[in-house]
């Protein structure tokens, strides 16, 4: 049995809706709501959804940037919601981020060699002027050259760019790195180099990884395991081949049928949903994607379906599979 | 599919275009040398990397290019047997929105934020058509409808920040559609859509094709949209077309070696591998492209005489173009 690195437990983030004079709030958004997995070591989780599932607001409270409403995050066997301060920032060298845009998680005014050993010197590791043969290391691990510590970022490419805060999410030698939409704003050359540097990353460093990504592509190439978030909730989470073979979910269906293929020969069955997403501040009774689904039945829209186990390695909530 | 593709003449045909940026003494090729036919009810994909040219493609057959700095600076863009840079702005005008209309990747940025979904709508036909105002409403309910808005007479009253993302692209297609055009021009229509929308969305633009014979030039990056919706596909690199063909014959056996990095670099969900494909390198800087090929200091198969001198553009087999000193 593979040891546990992360747990997660009721995780809910509700944002307030304020209204009138007096800012009272008239409602919440229900960005996550009851949100429970487990992270084994070396694992890598694949977070996917389409916008506004809450699958960013997932990733923030669990780098402790953000306060869960409630809910548990077990990190190596500590609460971290229950630590603050001093405590606090001794555990955050554990876990690290990787963003999106890499123009702008980059301070421009910073010279690549600042922003690599930023972190460690605010971790009081080594001070800035040792920290050179550190990033001069670190900057090769990720395929760039030792020289480029003098430049500044708008000197690079979009891909370089994600290599530099690879290099600088690497410098505290976390456990788990949280990369939210991490190649979606590269190119498919770019993405495809990034990706598989990601993934060598992986075993040299001994990383654990939480991928975020709505593309269902891209997390099947990296992931061990995929959790498919809909209105705040998981609807499916299950080992990489049950889920691309035998999707259970409905919600899960439509989307791998709407992943469309360089090729003319692979054509899927398209399911094509009707509608939109539902607001998250009004959500449906019931199951939030029952307003969508085509298999609907009465009692969809009456009980919200919990995650249970269906098989090995694989839980879905849904009535349908009960 | 083939059956509604006209292929009698072009609706859009485009010869030896070149759009550059020239500021001070630095001159950036941004389009260099391209050509386009487009046929009747055509979906013609444009596909490339950021800075192949493609979207600045799109622009100059609007004749829309950044002023001051950007400028067309040769090449001929005949739309129905008429070189269209040879009107003035105002004939220009006329054509644009009525004849030629555009959708781009951002409805957000693209609508009018103060403006109701309804004036926005009724702009292009006052401009085009002067109909009165019973009739703009009810032409703008018909297309608001027929491109799927739910609650189409409600949604005439908001404004476009009341719209979800996938709404606000299917208010704009309404808008490019309602003169009925002979071309509709889409750059990264679907990016910013989530997949589930996305495939709204296309299918949309395909029943565009289908019920009025509208010829699309789709702009993608996405291979996977190009697949699925391409009649005919040109593939850019560095401001030049490298491969243009039938989407069939492009698929079944592509001949650029870019054309065949790119496809390889895709990840897909049907297939398993360790080490995905990836292109070496970064493309060109469009202010000196080398004097050879400009994929050759990229390209896996390039040859001493790649270096030397600039392949160009050859029929490898009727219809497919390639330019690339390996098919020579």
């Amino acid at each position: 049995m593979a040891e546990v690195l992360l747990e997660v437990e009721g995780l809910k983030k509700y944002f307030p809706i304020q209204s009138g004079l007096l800012r009272r709030t008239v409602g919440h958004v229900k960005a996550v709501d009851d949100v429970s997995f487990q992270l084994n070591y070396g694992e890598t989780l694949g977070i996917v959804g389409e916008s506004g599932c809450g699958k960013s607001t997932t990733g923030r409270m669990l780098m402790r940037v953000m306060e869960p409403t409630a809910g548990r995050i077990v990190f190596d066997g500590q609460d971290l919601t229950k630590l603050r301060g001093k405590q606090l920032k001794a555990v955050r060298r554990n876990f690290q981020m990787v963003f999106q845009d890499p123009y702008a998680s980059l301070n421009p005014r910073m010279s690549i060699q600042d922003i690599i050993s930023e972190p460690l010197v605010v971790n009081g590791i080594v001070t800035a002027k040792q920290s050179e043969p550190i990033v001069v290391q670190l900057l090769e691990t990720v395929g760039l050259r030792a020289r480029d510590r003098f430049r500044y970022p708008h000197e690079f490419s979009g891909g370089q760019r994600q290599r530099i805060g690879i290099a600088r999410a690497l410098s505290l030698h976390p456990k788990l790195i949280v990369a939210d939409e991490a190649v979606s704003a590269l190119d498919v050359s770019i993405q495809a180099q990034i990706l598989n540097l990601m993934v060598s990353l992986k075993s040299e460093f001994n990383l654990s990884y939480i991928f975020i990504s709505h593309n269902l592509a891209v997390v099947k190439h990296i992931s061990d395991r995929i959790a498919v978030m809909y209105l705040g909730h998981i609807v499916e989470l299950a080992t990489k081949d049950e889920f691309y073979n035998h999707p259970l979910h409905p919600y899960s269906e439509a989307l791998l049928s709407s992943v469309l293929t360089p090729s003319r020969k692979v054509r899927r069955e398209r399911i094509i949903l009707t509608g939109d997403v539902p607001n998250p501040a009004n959500p449906p009774r019931g199951c939030p994607f029952h307003t969508r689904c085509p298999k609907v039945m009465q009692e969809c829209r009456v009980t919200r379906p919990v995650l249970r186990d269906i098989r090995a390695g694989h839980s879905i909530a849904c009535h349908l599979h009960a | 599919m083939a059956d509604v593709v006209d292929k009698v003449e072009p609706v859009v045909s485009v010869r030896d275009l070149r759009t550059y940026f020239i500021h001070k003494a630095e001159e950036v090729r941004a389009v260099d040398g391209i050509d386009l036919d487009v046929y009747r009810g055509q979906i013609v994909c444009i596909v490339g990397e950021s800075g192949s040219g493609k979207s600045m493609t799109a622009l100059s057959l609007m004749r829309l290019v950044p002023k001051p700095r950007g400028k067309i600076v040769s090449g001929k863009i005949m739309f129905h047997g008429v070189d269209i840079m040879q009107l003035s702005e105002a004939e220009m005008t006329k054509l644009r929105g009525n004849e030629i209309s555009m959708i781009f990747q951002e409805p957000m940025t693209a609508l009018n934020p103060v403006l109701t979904i309804g004036d926005q709508i009724a702009e292009v036909l006052v401009h085009h058509r002067r109909v009165g105002k019973r009739e703009t409403t009810a032409k703008a309910v018909e297309m608001l409808q027929f491109v799927g808005v739910p609650r189409a007479e409600q949604v005439l009253r908001e404004y476009p920040h009341q719209l979800s993302g996938g709404m606000r692209q299917r208010v704009m297609i309404a808008m490019a559609m309602i003169c009925e055009p002979k071309v509709l021009i889409a750059d990264e229509p679907t990016t910013a859509l989530d997949v589930t929308i996305q495939t709204q969305v296309l299918q949309l633009m395909r029943k565009m094709r289908d019920d009025f014979g509208t010829s699309i030039i789709l702009i993608t990056h996405d291979l996977g949209v190009v697949a699925d919706m391409a009649d005919q596909v040109i593939v850019m690199y560095a401001g030049q077309v490298v491969e243009s063909a039938n989407a069939d014959a492009l698929f079944e056996e592509p001949l650029h070696p870019y054309t065949i990095a790119l496809l390889k670099s895709v990840p897909t969900i049907d297939q398993e591998t360790e080490v995905l494909y990836y292109i070496p390198g970064s493309v060109p800087d469009a202010t000196e492209f080398p004097t050879g090929c400009r994929f050759a200091d990229r390209c896996p198969l390039a040859m001493a005489s790649c270096f030397e001198t600039a392949p160009e553009v050859r029929e490898v087999r009727p219809g497919h173009l390639v330019r690339c000193h390996l098919v020579d």
